[in-house]
């Protein structure tokens, strides 16, 4: 304990001036202060025998305090043991903080449009190159790694069949229930296997599967080539001679075009299951009028488009997974922008490309 | 001495920030040269700017009588082959195994058949003493064996020159002395031509090769160990004699 009181105009620090007492310490001096204005202070410290750097830094300062009422102070001698301390926690002065140049709007707003401009000249570069290498690898096998190709179908497309499987189930008996409520107020119950039967195989299956992976595989793909960029084996690839883009990307972008398609036909069929046993089970349709109505609204043409919108998802999801990837930086939290963006990103492209095709073929 | 690295007034900017301010500086055939400095003075972005990772704003790079500027996908593939390069950290390809990490270039490179790269990847893990570890995988390995499996990687196409960028940083001083002497090794039995870039001294001193100090992204020294021992110059004094005030 530090104890601090005056007689007359000599003040006594002593004891211990430590930071678990400088805030009692510092109250008591500064109310002294107060009712004492402009008194000529003499520091007394012949009893000081604790001092850390946090006290040592309030006596350096405490003149500064007594100039605030004023008042002048003398420091007296210090203890012999604690003056190096006293030496070493001398106040630095702070530095000076530079005042940020204010930059005219226009110039904001043209250094903003030409970061934008040179994000999509990017984005455009990398979608070319990345179609190119792998339009050119059906050709140049040497160009991926043996097995790639295998391994990351296997994980975009393999693994991504139950959970794929299990949403469009319920997404079709979903469906299914909310269609029968409108139709059965017109006694249409029937064509419940219609509406069924289109949306998913035009919309619903070909969509879900492609949100399913942009969110699954998508964000892997971006947490991969970020992990990899930081880590330096794209840097690695490089200096091997490997065009990383062809190495790392052209297999996933296969994986992705040749997978998620079969993932929409299994998307299409479990779905429409789902929306079948809504039917023959809650609404009492018999399971043969059911499927024979929906084969008579189904055409080639609408699974057709549906298969190759779904080629198309697969090829934006790689896309901008691997350029969000590959336009990682910093850290962990950057890895985790990385994922965030592909996904959102995935999101977005997957709707416009679905709105283009619905344009085009509807 | 013919000439492996030629390098002319290179310049590096990192956004508004210039790192590389007129960089002048030429590497032996069979010469191994010893970039050091503080960090953060440009050591590993030089490394980078010459194995064509980093393009330099201004200035010019010639390897092994190859100008480095303005080449092609194909010379540029060519002169990657002729080259290895060990990352500070190993970079090794976390998917892979260790014989397969090794394997990479030569299958890619290569048209060697499935057995004989087999061969070459035993033969080079047995270089680094690390025989038997190629079916691990590198999350499996210490930080001195990722690096001895990144030496090997980096040596495997049987490069003309080869860069290390800080390769006993951060090992026990046993495992750092192992990798010099690999890089020893490999510079008097083959030939080749070593760049490394340290601020070990204990390294330096063991590789004995052609010291260049960077200081704020300019060469301040070039010499050999004995002559920065011995120099008083503001910048390679210090580094050489922590501690010591220069007089």
């Amino acid at each position: 304990m530090s104890s601090v009181y005056n007689q007359g105009s000599t003040l006594f620090l002593s004891d211990a001036l430590v930071l678990s007492n400088l805030s009692e310490v510092d109250q008591t001096v500064r109310l002294l202060f107060s009712e004492h204005p402009s008194a000529q202070w003499q520091v007394n410290l012949d009893t000081l025998e604790r001092l850390d750097t946090a006290g040592a830094l309030f006596l350096h300062q405490l003149s500064a305090l007594a100039n605030q009422h004023e008042s002048s102070l003398q420091l007296g001698p210090l203890p012999e043991h604690l003056q190096s301390i006293f030496q070493f926690a001398t106040p630095l002065p702070a530095a000076a903080k530079p005042t940020p140049a204010r930059i005219p709007f226009l110039e904001r707003f043209g250094a903003s449009a030409y970061r934008f401009i040179e994000h999509a000249a990017d984005f455009l570069y990398l979608m070319a190159d990345l179609s190119y290498f792998s339009v050119q690898a059906l050709w140049n096998r040497r160009a991926i790694r043996r097995d790639a190709f295998v391994d990351q179908a296997y994980a975009i497309g393999a693994q991504a069949l139950p959970i794929i499987g299990l949403i469009l189930f319920l997404i079709g008996a979903v469906s299914a229930l909310q269609s029968a409520a409108q139709l059965r107020q017109f006694g249409a119950d029937i064509y419940v296997a219609d509406l069924l039967a289109i949306g998913i195989t035009t919309e619903l299956g070909p969509l879900m599967t492609a949100i399913m992976v942009a969110g699954r595989s998508g964000s892997a793909i971006a947490a991969e080539i970020a992990t990899m960029k930081f880590s330096e084996e794209l840097d690695a690839l490089r200096t091997m001679a490997l065009e990383p883009l062809r190495f790392v990307a052209v297999p996933k972008m296969w994986a992705m075009v040749v997978t998620v398609p079969l993932l929409t036909v299994m998307a299409d069929f479990v779905g429409i299951l789902g929306g079948t046993v809504i039917g023959v089970f809650s609404m009492g349709i018999s399971p043969a009028a059911f499927v024979t109505q929906i084969l008579s609204s189904l055409f080639l043409k609408d699974i057709l488009t549906g298969l190759i919108k779904s080629a198309f998802f697969a090829w934006i999801i790689t896309v901008i997974a691997v350029y969000r990837g590959v336009n990682f930086s910093g850290g962990a939290v950057g890895v985790g922008q990385a994922i965030t963006s592909a996904v959102v990103s995935s999101l977005v492209g997957i709707i416009v490309l679905d709105l283009a095709f619905n344009l085009l073929f509807y | 001495m013919e000439t492996a690295i030629r390098i002319a007034n290179l310049r590096v900017d990192y956004g508004e920030t210039p790192v590389l301010k007129g960089i002048d500086a030429e590497v032996g055939k069979g010469e191994i040269a010893v970039i050091l400095g503080g960090s953060g003075c440009g050591k590993s972005t030089l490394l980078k700017t010459i194995t064509g990772l980093i393009e330099p704003r201004e200035g010019r790079v010639e390897i092994l009588g190859i100008n480095t500027a303005n080449l092609d996908e194909e010379s540029q593939s060519e002169l990657a082959k002729r080259l290895g390069v060990m990352f500070q950290y190993g970079a090794l390809l976390n998917s892979l195994t260790v014989g397969e990490n090794i394997a990479l270039p030569l299958e890619m490179h290569t048209d060697l058949p499935p057995a004989q790269i087999e061969q070459i990847v035993r033969l080079r893990l047995a270089s680094v003493s690390l025989e038997g570890t190629q079916d691990r995988m590198p999350s499996e390995l210490s930080g001195g064996m990722r690096k001895r499996v990144a030496l090997a990687r980096a040596m495997a196409l049987d490069p003309e020159i080869l860069f290390c960028d800080e390769p006993s940083a951060g090992l026990d001083p046993v495992t750092a002395a192992e990798i010099d002497e690999l890089l020893l090794t490999l510079n008097r039995a083959l030939g080749i031509t070593i760049v490394i870039v340290t601020h070990e001294l204990l390294s330096i001193d063991r590789l004995d090769g052609r010291l260049l100090m960077l200081d704020e992204g300019q060469v301040v020294f070039s010499g050999s160990v004995g002559e920065a021992q011995r120099s008083k110059h503001d910048v390679v004094y210090p580094f050489f004699h922590p501690g010591e005030a220069s007089s």
